[in-house]
């Protein structure tokens, strides 16, 4: 074979080569980056886009919500999912644009803690429904208030990232309000740990205040039920802190300001500056730069300049309390709505930033079998065995003793069942030393007990590692929140089996002094020719003073 | 006859002491459940620790230390145990009957989670509620809990007059009358009396030394008694010893092998009690004995250096136990000085090393030189 010369191009040939790629295009192809990359896994996703839409939506709105998830079995690995919600409605005029299209959205753009991040999880999982059977997106909207519901099917055109809409028409619909998306795709029912039945069942946890109605292929039929009527407090929006703004997204900032100089400029758009620090920061920063310069003509040297000052000049921590975390109570109602076990604790921490973004770790511990140890103390200080009750093995969270415990992680109250691994969550598990709290536990892994691990990060800005949402980063200040929260409720669990051991121990001791009170009786009836009542009398009384004279460290 | 009524209704008293104790320990146990409190029963310590000589009473004694059994982990299986074992007592004494230790152990067995595993766990509640009994004066007999082991042998110039067990009437026997044989010593000595106008006791350690002596009439020659101890006496011939010599008032000579276990064991025990049962002491002691021999001057005085062994580790340990932390030998200078000699010499002789001399020297020598210097025995 003789080689062939290699044909290069010119740039001219190239620039003719070169295009615009859409984002729709680009996630097409990396449709994995937003949690599409597996059957199973495209339709817990869908669902799970769904859901969190769904749940922003009534909370915003002040709604109690209520979701309906279903999801029907089309043909051999097809299905169609279903999700309705109770929400305000959505706008005939911003439905197509919301599902159809990606990055557009209501939350990007500001620092309000929301379960959705990018405006993007949606039309992806409309795009993908197109993409493996050629279906779009089908939606019904009723806006609160109005009359008639609007109906409509929405694609997208991946080459343009614009939204297309079909039959779209006015119609009834039997619910005052709420919104109805249904999508046939290509995907895969399974039961397990990524199962949409995990997904539902961990945010019914996470979200005490929400009800949930799943129908599954299979003839599930599962409810969850609200154990809270109380809507968290609806987030409040902030303006970035100094300390996590970026050299381009200051610049960014600088050319779509509405102020017209520099100092004002510093004290709208950031949090925590006033007049004061404005000043500082501009002094700090020389440069030709003043109080009176103009956003728009600040040059990029100019920009980087005052971009060190910015991280230079000390400003106060952010606000934290535009971090919603779920609250003690309301976790631990839904812990115990949903885990059977047979104790629980939760901790909240204080809220600490991280690069200027407020955040908030919760941790939770659900320990055991109900019932423990299987013995309760009375009122007269007797022990008694009380019955342990037997429960769905495949259902349970709470794992039994020699199986690793279980971790569930949350952000912004939406369970993460992906990339468990590379998650700060799991990252602090691995790194708090349970053995140091009486349990067990390989070199570098989850502890060894029957227990469920509940980690819930609430932030104005979530972290995650990719566009899925699967993985938080590892920052060190949320690694040092999350360890401190573990510990915390680690050191109450292990007071917790102290006393338990010793209520054990106790028991175990005064089974022991029981076998021999009957024989005691005996003795005393022989010796002193008591008659049986008598007898049987010494032995209660004797008993009761047993239990009297022992403590219950 | 009079003996016999005066023992019976001596007898009868005892039992009533016997059944008024238990009934009360187990009276006190019912007030405190009725009363709320956590019932217990104190008993005497018997461990060595809680063991004082005192050489005016001349026997080992039990301390004032008590440890109580009541309803701890630890505590309430020997409480329900002794409780129950007091029970099987007081019957036996209401019903005039007896267990031996063994008898004992198996009558646990239908007590279910209350049995005792092993012998060794009921002769040790048993000796618990001896000690108690012991100190209100009762004698394990009393409880009617009586040892395997016979006493030993007697022979001599005694009468011992002993009730038939059937007819209730009196029995009398020639302890100088038996032949060959001999006397055994029962179970039970209480009832017995004696008759004898006999110069004194011989008790002798061994079976071949009191056949000797039997055999060729030794008794008769020197007037005496012969008790055959078999080793470390039991506590029915320590008895026997004590009440013959109390009743009849004639001293008691202690013929053993010359070695640590022929002081500290066997007439130490005779004389002082032994220190593992010292609530029981006060019966089964005799402390008028005295230590014929074989003592270390002996195996100088009698030429047995070649006829002797040397000392084993275990008899220098214990010689120096009886020299370090045995309160008989502590109150008895003599007898410091006799064990420190023997430990200097490193031997040992037993009492059949007089036959180097011939057979009989032990009779026709060795004893009578022994009986002329009464003062020299060693206290």
């Amino acid at each position: 074979m003789t080689k062939q010369d290699p044909t290069y191009i010119t740039a001219r040939e190239m620039a003719g080569r070169q295009r615009e790629i859409s984002v729709s295009e680009f996630f097409l192809k990396n449709r994995h980056l937003l949690g599409f990359d597996s059957r199973a896994k495209a339709l817990l996703t869908t669902v799970k886009e769904a859901v969190d839409n769904a749940l922003d939506a009534c909370e915003e709105a002040g709604i109690l919500p209520d979701i309906r998830v279903q999801i029907i079995k089309a043909d051999q690995d097809v299905y169609r999912v279903i999700v309705e919600d109770n929400g305000p409605g959505i706008l005939e005029n911003q439905i197509a644009r919301i599902f159809g299209k990606l990055l557009y959205g209501s939350k990007f753009h500001k620092l309000a803690q929301s379960r959705g991040q990018q405006g993007m999880g949606i039309s992806a999982a409309g795009m993908y429904a197109q993409l493996t059977t050629g279906k779009s997106l089908h939606v019904i909207s009723r806006v609160k208030g109005e009359r008639m519901a609007s109906e409509l099917h929405v694609s997208v055109d991946t080459t343009s990232n614009k939204p297309q809409m079909h039959g779209k028409k006015k119609g009834k619909w039997d619910r005052p309000h709420g919104t109805r998306i249904e999508a046939e795709m290509e995907g895969r029912y399974q039961k397990g740990t990524h199962s949409v039945d995990m997904y539902l069942k961990q945010t019914a946890i996470a979200n005490p205040h929400a009800s949930f109605h799943f129908q599954g292929p299979h003839g599930e039929d599962i409810s969850y039920e609200r154990s809270s009527r109380e809507l968290p407090p609806p987030p409040v929006e902030i303006k970035p802190h100094p300390r996590g703004v970026e050299l381009g997204r200051l610049i960014q900032m600088l050319n779509s300001t509405k102020s017209r100089h520099l100092l004002p400029f510093l004290q709208n758009e950031f949090s925590r500056v006033g007049p004061k620090t404005a000043r500082q920061i501009i002094e700090t920063s020389g440069h030709s730069l003043s109080e009176r310069s103009l956003p728009k003509r600040i040059a990029h040297a100019q920009a980087n300049a005052l971009y060190r000052a910015i991280k230079k000049v000390p400003v106060s921590a952010p606000r934290t309390d535009c971090v919603v975390p779920i609250g003690e109570q309301r976790l631990l109602d839904g812990m115990k709505k949903e885990i059977d076990a047979d104790f629980y604790i939760v901790k909240t921490r204080p809220p600490a930033v991280y690069r200027g973004n407020p955040f908030q770790i919760e941790v939770g511990i659900a320990w055991g079998h109900p019932g423990g140890a299987g013995l309760a103390v009375d009122k007269d200080g007797h022990i008694d065995k009380v019955a342990q009750h037997k429960r769905d093995a495949a259902e349970a969270l709470v794992l039994h003793a020699d199986e690793p415990a279980h971790l569930l992680r949350f952000a912004n109250r939406v369970p993460l069942l992906y990339e468990q691994g590379g998650c700060a969550i799991t990252r602090a598990v691995l790194q708090t030393n349970w053995r140091n709290y009486g349990l067990k536990q390989p070199k570098g892994a989850l502890p060894i007990a029957p227990m469920a691990i509940l980690v819930h990060l609430a932030s104005v800005w979530v972290p995650f590692t990719s566009e899925a949402k699967e993985a938080i980063a590892q920052y060190p200040e949320i690694i040092k929140q999350l360890k401190l929260g573990l510990q915390e409720c680690a050191r109450r669990l292990a007071e917790h089996l102290r006393r338990e051991t010793r209520l054990k121990n106790e028991y175990d001791k005064r089974t022991h002094i029981e076998k021999y009170l009957p024989h005691v009786g005996i003795a005393l009836q022989d010796i002193l020719h008591l008659s049986d009542a008598e007898r049987d009398q010494a032995i209660g009384k004797l008993d009761d003073v047993l239990h009297k004279s022992r403590k219950i460290q | 006859m009079t003996d016999t009524n005066e023992n019976t209704r001596l007898q009868q008293a005892l039992d009533r002491k016997t059944i008024e104790l238990i009934d009360d320990t187990a009276g006190s146990i019912r007030d405190s459940i009725e009363r709320g409190e956590l019932p217990d029963i104190e008993l005497p310590v018997r461990s060595l620790g809680n063991v004082n000589y005192d050489i005016a009473r001349g026997y080992l004694e039990l301390g004032g230390a008590t440890k109580t059994r009541t309803l701890s982990v630890n505590t309430v299986r020997s409480f329900a145990q002794t409780l129950r074992l007091m029970a099987a007592a007081r019957q036996m004494v209401e019903s005039n009957d007896f267990a031996t230790k063994r008898e004992a152990y198996y009558i646990s067995k239908n007590w279910g989670d209350c049995r005792f595993d092993q012998q060794a766990e009921s002769d040790a509640i048993m000796d618990d509620i001896e000690a108690l009994a012991s100190m209100h004066g009762l004698s394990r007999e009393q409880l009617r809990f009586y040892p395997e082991s016979h006493g030993g042998s007697v022979a001599g110039a005694l009468t011992i007059i002993d009730t038939d067990p059937e007819t209730g009437g009196t029995l009398s026997i020639d302890c100088a009358g038996l032949g060959s044989g001999a006397y055994s010593v029962p179970r039970s000595v209480e009832r017995l009396r004696f008759s004898t106008d006999a110069d004194f006791v011989l008790a002798i350690e061994t079976g071949g030394m009191f056949q000797r002596l039997h055999n060729h009439r030794f008794w008769k020659k020197a007037n005496c008694i012969l008790v055959e101890m078999g080793g470390v006496p039991t506590r029915a011939t320590r008895r026997f010893i004590r009440r013959l010599s109390d009743e009849v008032d004639i001293p008691v000579y202690c013929f053993v092998d010359c070695d640590p276990y022929g002081f500290a064991n066997i007439y130490r025990t005779l004389k002082a009690g032994s220190g593992n049962a010292a609530h029981i002491n006060r019966f089964f002691c005799v402390p008028r004995a005295r230590f014929l021999g074989v003592t270390p001057q002996d195996i100088i005085d009698y030429g047995l250096a070649d006829a002797t062994h040397p000392l084993s580790k275990t008899d220098i340990k214990r010689a120096t136990d009886a020299i370090g932390n045995d309160p008989f030998f502590n109150a008895h200078p003599q007898w410091i000085a006799a064990i420190k000699q023997l430990l200097e010499m490193g031997v040992r002789a037993e009492q059949q090393a007089l036959a180097k001399w011939g057979l009989n020297y032990v009779i026709d020598e060795y004893l009578p030189r022994k009986l002329d210097d009464r003062v020299g025995f060693l206290p």
